[in-house]
């Protein structure tokens, strides 16, 4: 298992470098490249997410990045230690794994129901774009958005909203047939 | 890379040409553009996605806002995208039922015009 973290600030311009070194690392891990935007993006959603958040409630608190190749022998990450939630994914090796933590205090989004995709009203009435962002909200709209395209696209995804904080964990199945050219690509 | 903006009149219609990352640092000045159109009295858009690499639900929500502020005055704005990438995000948030998405500019003025 390999573990590469990154803390950053509470800053629009830093969910790109999380971004960035997500997708790095995934391709080191083995990522199939078809899945590559999906990881992409849904860091970028969630660091978008976590940003928002704390910029209202903690824009001095850093939002913390755990970047995890569990690949290994079965039952490593869990003989290792306890920085892959085995919940997760069940403890099974061969996944690459995202946690983000932020400090924002959260609730159980829409009464701890299941995301669902984002429900679509022509009328755009439900809507509330060019307004104030809502606390945990991203640029206006609804937090839920962003948390439903998390939900979209990662393989699995677990979502954790405490009084202190919110860890967003999400993961993808390694393949590691032909990954050591594209590691090599990643430079 | 980072967020380039552009914009020009075509057939009575005003084309946004949006290059680059739309995301939570770069989405707020696509926002700012979309805003100024509109109150400069354009309120027929067409933002062409076609160089953009990265969109994230930021970028949605400030499409979304354009889309309210030019229907507030009986307009449109349609979107001219082809590339996948892009375009799964709309499938996952169901905006595809509430864009008009199209291959390029003059398919998306054609259709506007049309109707």
């Amino acid at each position: 298992m390999a573990i590469v973290q990154l803390t950053i600030s509470a800053l629009p311009a830093h969910v790109r470098t999380a971004r960035l070194m997500a997708t790095a690392v995934a391709r080191r891990a083995g990522i199939a490249e078809s899945a590559l935007d999906e990881v992409r993006l849904a860091v970028g959603e969630a660091c978008s997410r976590a940003v928002e958040a704390h910029r209202v409630y903690c824009p001095e608190q850093p939002i913390q990045l755990k970047l995890i190749d569990s690949a290994g022998p079965p039952g490593a990450s869990s003989a290792r230690g306890r920085t892959v939630p085995s919940r997760v994914n069940g403890g099974d090796p061969g996944r690459f794994q995202v946690v983000i933590s932020d400090r924002a205090p959260a609730k159980e989004p829409s009464d701890g129901a299941p995301f669902e995709p984002f429900p679509v009203d022509p009328d755009l009435a439900h809507l509330e774009m060019g307004s104030i962002t809502p606390p945990g909200g991203v640029s206006g709209m609804s937090p839920d958005v962003g948390l439903a395209v998390i939900v979209g696209l990662a393989d699995e995804v677990n979502i954790e909203p405490k009084t202190d904080g919110t860890v967003v964990t999400m993961s993808w199945p390694l393949n590691r047939g032909g990954s050591d050219d594209e590691a090599a690509a990643a430079g | 890379m980072d967020l380039k903006l552009d914009h020009h009149t075509q057939d009575d219609t005003e084309i946004v040409i949006v290059e680059g990352e739309i995301d939570v640092y770069t989405a707020p000045r696509l926002r700012e553009l979309l805003i100024d159109l509109v109150n400069k009295g354009n309120f027929h858009l067409v933002v062409n996605m076609e160089k953009v690499e990265f969109l994230d639900s930021t970028g949605l929500g400030v499409l979304v806002g354009g889309l309210k502020r030019v229907r507030a005055h009986d307009g449109t704005l349609d979107l001219v995208c082809t590339q996948e990438r892009i375009l799964k995000i709309f499938r996952i948030t169901g905006l595809t039922k509430v864009f008009g998405i199209y291959e390029s500019v003059q398919e998306a003025i054609d259709k506007r015009k049309s109707k």
